[in-house]
């Protein structure tokens, strides 16, 4: 495994990120972070932690196969998830200007690193 | 002027961004009132330029006002935003069988068929029109009772690739019921309000690509209110998927909020063989769009926000 701040810091200065959170998916707990000041890192990584959790079952459920990556649209801007294996994931924060694809493909790459 | 309409009126003029245009101009429509209901549907396209239904609303008003070329227009319209509208396929179908065109009327009934075998209607149309074509023998003009369409309506000879049919080619029975129009020529066993409505019209996403698996909508508490999921082996798993996502809105709309991200519009979600976009049409529903790998997450997104639009007027009126 990578060192999971180099690769959070590295995810995060992709331009339009806030910050990034590697997180615990049983348990929602932050593992690491890289984030803005002012950002409730603790809130977010609950919640991203529980809605990745809970579209991981409900796409089992469908017959699919494991979430690989996740996008919260919102106005503005965007929370982006991708699991590493069954025990972390990844999530970012992001503001409307963010490069969606970019941001997409470095996440993976991370998190593959990180899995 | 019957209380319904007054209703959807009174409604109307207190929200004039409200679906419900549709069904007050579909009430007009159904009274004779025509110009009235094309009037509305007219002031209602201008807000929702993309709606397939209301351009589908317009052309069966058109063709009650005899203008079949118009007609076919709207119709052609109604398939570029929603390729698989069943009722928009009907009127082409029925328009293409008054022009005599019997190939292209074969290809838009089995289409509207096969997306609703229980539509009777449609299905003994079809029959009609092949018995047709296999007597014509496939050669020249295929349906020489068709002159008898010509005589009364000038309906267009729209080409097969769907082509805006040339103007100038208005009726001289500018009342005449399409199905009557027919005259003396062999007529399609059904009529024109039955060819436009069809029990999948009253299904959430009749017409769409995947409205019986692969689209589903439900309510924040978990409960299925319409479309379908089946899992790679056929298995209808939407009641238990359903039931899974129950909350997510919640979650979702926290998540945002905490962030300063304003309302969330959507949950993009890439599995290893398949993509899945979770909407919210309204403040109280969720729309499931699945699709397979093969259709990019960004047409999956475009889909789902069609679906959204068609499950939003079949809450408005009423399921």
């Amino acid at each position: 495994m990578s060192d999971p701040v180099e690769l959070l810091e590295r995810l995060s200065s992709v331009r339009g990120i806030r910050g990034s959170i590697l997180v615990s998916a049983d348990d929602g707990l932050i593992v690491a972070e890289s984030l803005m000041t002012g950002v409730d890192g603790r809130a977010v990584a609950a919640l991203a932690a529980s809605l990745t959790n809970r579209m991981r079952r409900a796409t089992e459920c469908a017959g699919r196969r494991e979430p690989v990556f996740l996008q919260l649209q919102a106005a503005d801007g965007t929370v982006l998830a991708a699991p590493c294996g069954r025990e972390l994931v990844l999530v970012a924060i992001a503001g409307p200007d963010v490069n969606v694809g970019l941001a997409r493909l470095e996440m993976l790459n991370a998190a593959g690193r990180l899995a | 002027m019957s209380d319904d309409i007054r209703g959807m009126t009174a409604e109307l003029a207190a929200d004039a961004d409200s679906l419900v245009f549709l069904d007050l101009a579909e009430a007009l429509r159904q009274r004779g009132q025509l110009d009235a209901a094309y009037k509305v549907t007219r002031t209602g396209l201008a807000r929702y330029p993309q709606l397939a239904r209301a351009h589908d609303l317009c052309a069966r008003i058109l063709c009650d006002r005899g203008e079949p070329d118009r007609a076919f227009e709207a119709w052609v319209t109604a398939l570029h935003y929603d390729g698989g509208l069943v009722s928009a396929h009907k009127g082409l179908g029925f328009l293409y069988y008054q022009a005599g065109d019997l190939t292209s009327a074969e290809k838009h009934l089995a289409y509207a068929g096969q997306a609703d075998p229980d539509d009777t209607g449609t299905v003994a149309a079809l029959e009609r029109v092949r018995q047709e074509q296999e007597g014509a023998g496939g050669s020249g003009r295929e349906r020489e009772g068709a002159e008898g369409v010509a005589a009364t309506t000038q309906a267009p000879a729209p080409a097969p690739d769907h082509a805006p049919a040339a103007a100038g080619t208005a009726p001289a029975e500018p009342a005449a019921a399409p199905a009557e129009a027919l005259g003396g020529s062999p007529s399609l066993p059904f009529s024109f309000d039955e060819f436009a409505r069809s029990p999948a019209d009253e299904a959430v996403f009749a017409g769409l690509d995947g409205g019986t698996d692969g689209l589903l909508l439900l309510d924040t508490n978990g409960l299925r209110l319409g479309g379908g999921l089946r899992n790679p082996d056929g298995n209808d798993v939407a009641d238990e998927v359903a039931a899974l996502l129950a909350g997510v809105s919640k979650e979702a709309a926290r998540t945002a909020r905490l962030l300063n991200l304003g309302d969330w519009n959507g949950l993009a979600v890439e599995c290893g063989d398949g993509n899945l976009f979770l909407s919210s049409p309204t403040d109280s529903t969720l729309l499931l769009t699945v699709r397979g790998l093969d259709v990019p997450m960004g047409r999956v997104a475009r889909f789902a926000d069609r679906a959204s639009m068609a499950a939003r007027v079949w809450l408005e009126r009423g399921p």
